[in-house]
């Protein structure tokens, strides 16, 4: 079942009635609703292009917490073979907010670590809502790690709305765990790429996101702290996060102006949640591309690269 | 880089900014409610001389208090490009840095310097609460990599004063990239062989913590500091229950292994002298090399010709 977003309510009402008239042409032979639907249909697609042409950033984050989007889950299961899951920090325990293990990419060896939110209530709970606590940033490092060791490329998927703010996790080392996990990065002598594929919330993407070359989904986005959070701090008013979301600058585009990502992938009309299997081939395609493009570089070189990427930062402004 | 510029020129300004200090004399101590004389307070490091309360003090005042004879030489900071995402909340982001700067007498929420320490050289960054609460934007990054890479120049060990209550969001991205870039900064310290001690203070909070402010060789906090990533208000709000006691306070921190020691601002000097000429394969370093107040005078003008 498609869900709808609030600002999609005009196309759920057009999409509802092409709908219902051809249920009731199915009950009744009859009926001949056909020619109706279809100028209903292309109704609904004519507004869809109009409401998804020019998204504001505040649109573009419920696009990037949709519940149908396709998941760190999926791409895994579409994109790579022999995906052989590794579990745990070898500390205290196995974080199912966070996904990884081995597998291949057209053939090539990689190690694959992504957020994984859920798509259920079950699952969801089960992932804490993609909210990593310590201990899955430990077993990404330590993922991270043997990849380096076996010269095996790490490809990370970014979807999680922050670090999870618990009692337990702060006890644990939450600061500690995210911030080896972002010198691990830093560190490997093999090439690192990352997908932004929903939600970069703050510390806890920057964590996988320290990478060669950072990649983001047309739709998604990647932020210093939640819109919602911002409106609260700086406007006093959590329901201010409309003006918060274009004040961050967060978007695909604008992040892509600042030099900090360095490539946007294209979506299916309407978002990835209306074209999963799309969006899916577009990121793996540009994983690929990324991935060959870095095979070349020396371990010394590829860190090095990396290094200087982010020291680099900041050269650019939005100029008005 | 010459000794007016570097030396004379924070004194006049120190003297200048000593203008704006409240005509209140006395200011009252937030934890027990005594009212404490400015004098006696600043003798003491900004603590309580009643209960022990650990105040805010400036990056200034603080290097006064660490380098030996209160002189050092500042380091400069590459200034970033201002204003990239021309920010905008209920007041305009250059409007809150100027309010910063001249509340503050300050540049930016961080001070690097370098000099001696109990005839240490060091390399020391301390974080400026006051000013935007030491957030963490592009400045303070640059000024981290400064340090690093000005302390790798002379081979000497690198400490770092943290507070702040996290990222700067009117940088948006461009705060949270210092994460990843201060994390490079502690790199090159430890490709270098050089020590990296982080000295939490009150508060050290959110990205700050979990990047250079945990990636120390020692940390050392100050009491009852606060220290986490998410702040309690917030863990409150998620898990809806009441948090213990001294939670994410220095002590607590100490007991769930995060920490290597908690200091009174007092010892802080001695201990961090102590431990990085350990560090340092330097000789133990000698009680009367240390600056006593009747040594003060004939030290100083050796002193000076050092620097």
């Amino acid at each position: 079942m498609q869900s709808y977003l609030e600002f999609e309510k005009p196309l759920a009402e057009i999409e509802g009635k092409a709908e219902e008239l051809r249920a009731m042409g199915r009950a009744n032979k009859e009926m001949d609703v056909e020619k109706e639907a279809k100028a209903l249909d292309k109704k609904a697609e004519q507004l869809l292009k109009d409401l998804y042409k020019d998204l504001s950033p505040w649109r573009k984050c419920q696009v990037a917490r949709h519940p149908n989007r396709p998941h760190c889950k999926d791409y895994i299961e579409a994109l790579f073979t022999e995906y052989t899951p590794l579990a745990g920090d070898r500390n205290f325990a196995d974080d199912h907010s966070v996904m990884g293990g081995l597998a291949r990419l057209d053939g090539r060896p990689v190690m694959v670590i992504g957020h994984e939110k859920g798509n259920d209530t079950n699952s969801r709970i089960e992932r804490n809502f993609g909210m990593a606590r310590p201990e899955g940033y430990r077993k990404a490092i330590r993922l991270m790690d043997l990849a380096d060791r076996f010269n095996v490329p790490v490809v990370t998927l970014v979807d999680t709305p922050g670090a999870y703010p618990g009692k337990g996790a702060e006890e644990r080392g939450q600061s500690e765990a995210i911030a080896r996990s972002t010198e691990k990065c830093l560190q490997l002598g093999v090439p690192l790429v990352s997908v932004i594929i929903g939600e970069g919330g703050s510390g806890g993407a920057v964590a996988f996101a320290t990478a060669n070359r950072v990649a983001m989904l047309e739709h998604s986005v990647y932020s210093v702290i939640s819109p919602e959070g911002c409106a609260s701090i700086l406007w006093k008013d959590a329901e201010k996060m409309r003006e918060a979301a274009e004040a961050l600058r967060l978007t695909a585009q604008d992040l892509h102006k600042l030099g900090v990502i360095d490539r946007i992938i294209a979506e299916p009309m309407g978002g990835a949640q209306r074209g999963a299997s799309a969006a899916i081939k577009a990121v793996g395609e540009c994983i690929d591309d990324m991935i060959t493009k870095l095979a070349s570089l020396s371990r010394d070189e590829v860190r090095r690269e990396r290094r200087k990427k982010f020291l680099n930062i900041g050269s650019k402004g939005l100029a008005a | 880089m010459n000794w007016i510029s570097n030396y004379v020129r924070p004194k006049i300004n120190s003297l200048f900014s000593r203008r704006e200090v409240p005509e209140n004399l006395w200011s009252k101590c937030e934890e027990c409610g005594t009212m404490l004389f400015h004098r006696e307070l600043a003798e003491n490091l900004n603590v309580c001389t009643n209960c022990d309360h650990h105040m805010g003090i400036t990056p200034r005042d603080r290097f006064h208090a660490l380098f030996d004879e209160g002189v050092f030489v500042e380091v400069p900071v590459p200034a970033p490009i201002s204003d990239p995402l021309q920010f905008r909340d209920q007041k305009k982001y250059p409007e809150r840095l100027k309010m910063a700067q001249r509340g503050t007498g300050e540049a930016e929420a961080m001070l690097v310097a370098e000099g001696e320490m109990g005839r240490t050289p060091i390399v020391a960054a301390a974080q400026n609460f006051g000013f935007m609460a030491g957030s963490m934007g592009m400045y303070v990054g640059n000024a981290i990599i400064a340090a690093a890479e000005r302390a790798v120049k002379l081979k000497r060990p690198l400490i770092l004063f943290s507070a702040a209550g996290g990222a700067r969001m009117q940088e948006g991205i461009l705060s949270l990239m210092q994460m990843p870039r201060t994390t490079v900064a502690v790199e090159m310290l430890k490709e270098a062989g050089l020590p990296y001690i982080v000295v939490l203070t009150h508060p050290t909070t959110g990205g700050v913590t979990a990047s250079y402010a945990m990636l120390g060789d020692v940390h050392i906090a100050e009491p009852n500091a606060l220290i986490c990533f998410a702040g309690p208000r917030v863990i409150e709000q998620t898990i809806r229950e009441k948090l213990p006691e001294g939670f994410q306070r220095a002590e607590y921190l100490l007991d769930h292994g995060m920490l290597d020691r908690v200091t009174h601002r007092r010892d802080m000097k001695v201990e961090l002298v102590s431990i990085l000429r350990m560090l340092m394969g330097m000789s133990p370093p000698v009680m009367g090399d240390l600056p006593s107040p009747g040594a003060m005078g004939a030290e100083t003008s050796d002193e000076k010709t050092k620097t």
